[in-house]
């Protein structure tokens, strides 16, 4: 199983949809998608969306902080949502939940942003 | 209940792609166990995160190189032993810290060792600059335990 990446942009809201495995072999391929899309000025914010993604190991959270850093720099918001237990846990671990919002699922992640 | 005691080993080449098969392989190995869906998903986190290691800092993703995993299980306690023959850690201690990395231009985050710890019950480091690193994880299952009370 490798990882399958959709992505969504809604107004100035990013929507990355995950599935599958995310880790040092696939968190590459995210990285470059990720920031191909993110040379458009116009966005803001993101919003990821891990309803289907069944692994994520710690290279998943040098991924996820390195693009949150960047959207930060442009004042814009990252919302984490639909985590599976032992992900949430390693969220939790790594403190990212100090700087990354959680919700319960992508609805109410866009409804927050607007863009629902 | 019968007395579990079963070992396994498999060695690979030092490439990203192994990462998935290193976590199959051992889940795998180790499926026919009384474990929760939790324990399997930690135990896959944690062999990610050492084997990672091994081919990201032992072996500076040198394919070359060879990383060698062996599982014991005695009744209810799984041992993992992942080891490289890469250049070692120059400093364990700062190794294990939260959130310290030696390589932060590659986003690594610094918090494999973290996660081992926390997901598993013991964790030992061993390391020689030149001649690699082994890393020793055990982990007593909840079956194991419950039956023990």
């Amino acid at each position: 199983m490798s990882l399958r990446i959709a992505m969504e942009t809604r107004q100035d809201v990013l929507v990355i949809r995950l599935q599958g495995e995310l880790d040092h072999h696939t968190a590459e391929e995210l990285r470059s998608k990720v920031d191909d899309i993110l040379r458009t000025p116009q966005i803001r914010h993101i919003v990821l969306s891990l309803a289907d993604l069944a692994f994520m190991d710690s290279s998943g959270i040098g991924v996820i902080l390195g693009r949150f850093k960047q959207i930060a720099a442009r004042s814009g918001e990252m919302y984490v949502c639909s985590i599976n237990p032992t992900i949430y846990r390693i969220f939790e671990m790594s403190g990212l939940f100090k700087v990354i919002k959680f919700r319960e699922n992508e609805a109410d992640a866009l409804l927050v942003l607007g863009v629902a | 209940m019968t007395v579990q005691r079963n070992f396994m080993s498999v060695s690979f080449a030092a490439l990203s792609q192994n990462e998935a098969f290193a976590r199959v392989a051992v889940a795998s190995f180790i499926s026919h166990l009384d474990i929760t869906m939790d324990e399997l998903e930690e135990m896959k986190t944690v062999i990610s995160e050492a084997v990672t290691n091994a081919i990201i800092h032992g072996y500076d993703e040198n394919p070359e190189g060879v990383v060698h995993i062996s599982v014991r299980i005695d009744e209810g306690t799984v041992e993992v032993v992942v080891e490289d023959n890469g250049k070692g850690i120059e400093d364990v201690e700062q190794a294990m810290q939260p959130l310290y990395t030696t390589k932060p231009e590659l986003e690594r985050s610094g918090m494999g060792f973290t996660i081992m710890e926390n997901f598993m019950d013991s964790l030992e480091v061993a390391t020689a600059i030149g001649k690699g690193t082994t890393v020793r994880l055990t982990k007593r299952l909840s079956f194991a335990k419950a039956l023990q009370n």
